[in-house]
């Protein structure tokens, strides 16, 4: 059973105005088969906290340890700790010229299961995970997300969650700018990985539309670069009847 | 991509592109500088002075061409014969030096199975070259010219495609990094003749390759294809000019060249004139650079004049586009290392070009030798 160890982690950027403090002490351990939603107001680090732990080099980390299955995830450069078992759906993926988006799924499998698949298995491996996220079959000649719709993005990335099958995933604001249908497409993909109990996941969102498909067994609220308060589901409810304001105060 | 940047057609007015001066004799050529506008994307520092048109041979290029049924191939002696001008004093000062000029033939009605290839290699020293490809009527073949070794060398190559005639010709400058190639590609096209004419520059310290087309007749197809790799330091041009001066003709013009590293400088001109009597002409042009490292520098420049309305259509398009970190930190993500990013993103670019060569022989080729100059030093 794998173990995502997060303590004390702090986290600077470099600004034009010198280096800023972001995250202020974030401890945070999620399991295999655990779903962990993080919520918190704009701009209170969430981003900063999932680059943090995939290895984004713009930030830079001050304090804190992180670890996967006792491992020290932040001696590792950005593909170790995906080959590791990290993965990061991100807020806002890239566009990457000239990669189609089958090249870049094969290369990426290749290097994380350490052999390239076999052809006729992950021919229809990837069918298969395409049609569940109901994305169009010619999407894997496109190159990767360019001119793709904010959503097509997110299946994107859900699709790439479930074929590397890590063990342990971070997926920033999945929900954000999907219609009502794929919200439900995507979230039984994001299911289908979990129910295989091999994957933690932490969930960032802002709303709770997506926790009625994706059952968070914990909810954290995260507050100017930390973790303010800790709960089952119903802090989910809390939050969108009543607001942040109120774990401020406390 | 980042930084993508499009144009519009533009029709612009109608001015006179008749070279001013056109002659096989160097001595009638103003030394060019980077002040003309023909040179200034140009390196003329780096041009080890063949610019003035009378450097001394010190050498000479080896040449070997294989035997293919249909095909012919001649040094011939004799410089004599009909030969149009020269527009500048580096190819004519080319021709002034050479003593000898390699004749390739394509013999009527002959359908080639079997690509041509010509081999040129250098042994690093001042060489000059002419060699003339020629497709008579109805033949049809692949030549391939392939460019390797160190080498300081000015060669021409004019194609003639007779009425009816078809070629390939695919001109890879695989040099050495010390090589300094400097080239006119004259192609003319007699009625319904067609050319597929591909650059692919990958080495070289300075390459400066400047196809032409001309039609002769109505009914010329031209389809000018170039994929180009500018490591650190290297200086990779193409300047071309499809010049629809027949009724009917058609050109297609796609260039895709990529840079890695600190001082790489690619420069592609794209010179596209529809004269007033070119009725029915339908042309197209497109460019794309990708800077995948460092302090590299794409110049594009699509120009298309247009001087009648009747046409079948016109249009040009040029994008540059970065490889940067964010790109670079996604990939990673997915575990894919530093390097087999670059080539990822490499190799893709370049894929589809590869496919529209259409010359299967080559691709394995030239896919390695990318990838082997890949984050190089020159
Ligand atoms: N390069 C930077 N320079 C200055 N400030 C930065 C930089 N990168 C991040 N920040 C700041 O760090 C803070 C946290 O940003 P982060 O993206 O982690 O927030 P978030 O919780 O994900 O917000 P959202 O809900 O809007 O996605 C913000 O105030 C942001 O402006
Ligand atoms: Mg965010």
């Amino acid at each position: 059973m794998s173990v995502l160890e997060i303590k004390g982690l702090t986290v600077q950027v470099t600004t034009e105005d010198g280096p800023k403090e972001i995250l202020r002490g974030v401890d945070l351990t999620v399991k295999a088969g655990e779903i962990h939603a993080l919520m918190g107001p704009n701009g209170s680090g969430k981003s900063t906290l999932a680059y943090a732990i995939a290895g984004h080099p713009k930030y830079t980390i001050t304090g804190g340890q992180v670890t996967l299955d006792g491992q020290d995830v932040l001696e590792m450069s950005v593909d170790e700790r995906a080959r590791a078992g990290l993965f990061l759906a991100m807020q806002y993926p890239v566009e990457v010229p000239g990669v189609s988006i089958s090249n870049f799924l094969r290369t990426s499998i290749t290097a994380i299961r350490g052999e390239a698949p076999n052809l006729r298995h992950w021919i229809k491996e990837l069918k298969e995970s395409m049609a569940g996220l109901q994305i169009d079959p010619q999407f894997a000649e496109r190159n990767v997300n360019e001119g793709f719709s904010g959503g097509e993005r997110k299946r994107t990335e859900i699709l790439q969650m479930e074929l590397i099958h890590p063990k342990i995933a971070v997926l920033d604001e999945t929900d954000s700018g999907l219609d009502v249908d794929a919200l439900r497409v995507v979230s039984e993909g994001i299911n289908r990985v979990c129910d295989k109990g091999e994957t933690g996941v932490l969930l960032i969102t802002h709303f709770t539309r997506i926790l009625k498909y994706v059952k968070p067994d914990f909810v954290h609220v995260f507050y100017d670069g930390r973790i303010v308060r800790e709960g089952g589901p119903e802090l989910a409810d809390d939050i969108e009847a009543n607001g942040y304001a109120q774990f401020v105060t406390a | 991509m980042a930084e993508v940047k499009e144009h519009e057609v533009a029709i612009v007015p109608p001015k006179d592109h008749t070279p001013v001066i056109r002659s096989l004799d160097p001595t009638e050529f103003p030394t060019p500088t980077s002040r003309d506008e023909e040179f200034r994307f140009t390196p003329m520092s780096r041009l080890r002075n063949l610019q003035e048109g009378n450097v001394a041979a010190t050498g000479s290029m080896a040449i070997a061409v294989n035997k293919v049924a249909g095909s012919t191939f001649e040094v011939a002696a004799d410089k004599s014969g009909d030969r149009i001008g020269f527009t500048d004093k580096i190819a004519a000062g080319a021709w002034s030096q050479i003593e000898s000029v390699s004749k390739l033939t394509i013999e009527a009605n002959q359908n080639l199975t079997e690509s041509v290839v010509v081999s040129i290699v250098g042994s690093d020293a001042v060489a000059y070259g002419q060699l003339d490809i020629n497709v008579e009527k109805f033949a049809s073949a692949v030549v391939i010219v392939d460019h390797i070794g160190a080498a300081t060398y000015a060669g021409n190559i004019d194609i003639n495609v007779a009425d009816g005639g078809s070629v390939t010709v695919v001109s890879l400058q695989d040099w050495d990094t010390s090589a300094l190639h400097l080239a006119q590609h004259r192609i003319t096209l007699g009625r319904d003749a067609s050319v597929k004419h591909v650059s692919v520059t990958l080495g070289g310290e300075v390459v400066r390759i400047l196809p032409s087309v001309h039609y002769s007749a109505p009914g010329g197809q031209a389809e000018l294809i170039g994929l180009y790799f500018a490591g650190a330091g290297q200086h990779a041009e193409h300047r071309l000019f499809v010049d629809h001066s027949e009724a009917n003709c058609r050109s297609n013009v796609v260039y895709k060249g990529a840079l890695d590293g600190e001082g790489a400088h690619t420069v592609w001109v794209g010179d596209v004139l529809i004269r007033a009597n070119a009725v029915g002409t339908d042309t197209y042009e497109i460019n794309r650079n990708l800077v995948l490292s460092g302090g590299g520098r794409a110049d594009s420049v699509p120009n298309l004049e247009i001087e009648t309305g009747e046409i079948v259509g016109a249009g040009h398009a040029s994008t540059t586009g970065r490889f940067d970190d964010e790109q670079l930190f996604y990939l990673q993500s997915r575990g894919i290392n530093e390097d087999e990013a670059r080539r990822l993103v490499l190799r893709g670019f370049f894929e589809d070009l590869l496919g529209q060569i259409g010359v299967p022989e080559i691709n394995e080729r030239v896919r390695d030798s990318i990838e082997a100059r890949l984050g190089g030093q020159i």
